[in-house]
């Protein structure tokens, strides 16, 4: 066979395999950790977006379609679920002070499901955004996958609500502890809610970084967004004649 | 062997949250009713055990790293984007400083309300 046969054949063989585009993704998480450690943890340096956009400028580079990546990034993709079940743990540990806090936290709760669907809803929808795009900010504050479902099920389009829900942890995990120290609050037990009712998945990560207590009750609060958002965002729709 | 074990445990919460899911035809995902349940088993049992202590703080060690292949996805919507990116940066900026502000601002006041005596 000659050259430019073989190289060819193994071109279509890396764009049909799975192992490069799980190779990058794992490549770009590790160079973007360094990055991140590098700057001192500086929020900034985010690692989901440094990583996103050293993959995706990658694949672009190389004229690589988002399914012809997925087909390795899915691998990363489904721990998601085993790692959502993770969250019990932290949970389970942080139990005591949270029997104490619950009705603080049922409050807001509520009121966050509701400030959080309508406070982007209405901006978007004052600067012109589409009506499937309004449908599909809607779920942001929730973790990814329950997001996508969400957004599913109310006509959003579902891998555009995955990228602005990661966006929108991406920005309170940036944003929140500066506005927390900038607001003077020092519990970590109220900043680990605000993050996690905020920025689901992404922020837990990031109150993870700060302190255990600050994960546990950001995970709390992302599991709670979750099912508050799934049952009452389809209604609350309705209600305002959205839907 | 001891994360093994913890990872397949998880996965199994994880296949019994989408069996309950089916069941009880919940809005929820899969993996969040697990989570659910693997909390109410913890609080039966009374503790957690080695395995799922080491599996739980491997993936939750590395939980941004999860979020990278579905942030990916964005690149399917660069023409929307284009056009729409004003509108949609702005909601999710202004959105997301409104949703960190208030929650933390509702959260200390009702908990100091509520918890006053007992803390």
């Amino acid at each position: 066979m000659p050259l430019n046969e073989k190289l060819s054949a193994i071109w279509l063989l890396i764009q049909s395999s799975s192992i490069p585009w799980l190779m990058l993704t794992l490549f770009a998480y590790a160079l973007a950790m360094k990055l991140y450690k590098a700057s001192n943890f500086n929020p900034i340096v985010n690692p989901v977006i440094i990583s996103i956009i050293i993959t995706i400028a990658t694949l672009l580079l190389l004229g690589i379609s988002y399914e012809q990546y997925f087909n390795g990034g899915r691998f990363i993709h489904y721990l998601l679920g085993p790692a959502t079940v993770a969250l019990a743990i932290p949970l389970y540990q942080q139990l005591h002070r949270i029997k104490k806090m619950l009705l603080p936290i049922v409050i807001t709760l509520i009121s966050s499901v509701v400030i959080g669907a309508f406070s982007a809803i209405y901006i978007a929808d004052l600067l012109g955004a589409s009506a499937s795009t309004l449908l599909s900010i809607a779920p942001k504050s929730v973790t990814t996958p329950v997001a996508m479902g969400i957004s599913e099920n109310i006509g959003g389009i579902v891998s555009l609500t995955a990228g602005l829900a990661a966006t929108t942890g991406i920005l309170g995990a940036i944003m929140g502890t500066k506005v927390f120290s900038l607001m003077k609050v020092e519990d970590d037990a109220v900043k680990g809610v605000a993050m996690g009712l905020t920025s689901h998945g992404i922020g837990t990560a990031r109150a993870f970084q700060v302190s255990n207590e600050m994960g546990a009750f950001s995970g709390l609060a992302m599991a709670l967004t979750a099912f508050t958002t799934a049952f009452l965002l389809p209604y609350l729709l309705q209600l305002t004649g959205m839907l | 062997m001891k994360f093994i074990l913890g990872f397949a445990l998880l996965l199994l919460f994880q296949l019994l949250g989408e069996i309950t899911v089916i069941l009880l035809e919940l809005p929820v995902s899969g993996p969040v009713v697990g989570l659910v349940l693997l909390l109410l088993t913890l609080i039966v049992y009374g503790r957690v055990g080695q395995p799922l202590h080491e599996a739980s703080s491997t993936l939750l060690g590395h939980l941004s790293l999860l979020f990278v292949p579905a942030g990916v996805g964005l690149m399917l919507h660069y023409e929307l984007l284009a056009k729409e990116w004003f509108a949609i940066s702005s909601a999710l900026v202004i959105g997301t400083l409104i949703m960190l502000v208030s929650t933390a601002l509702i959260m200390s006041f009702t908990n100091k309300l509520f918890t006053k005596g007992n803390s």
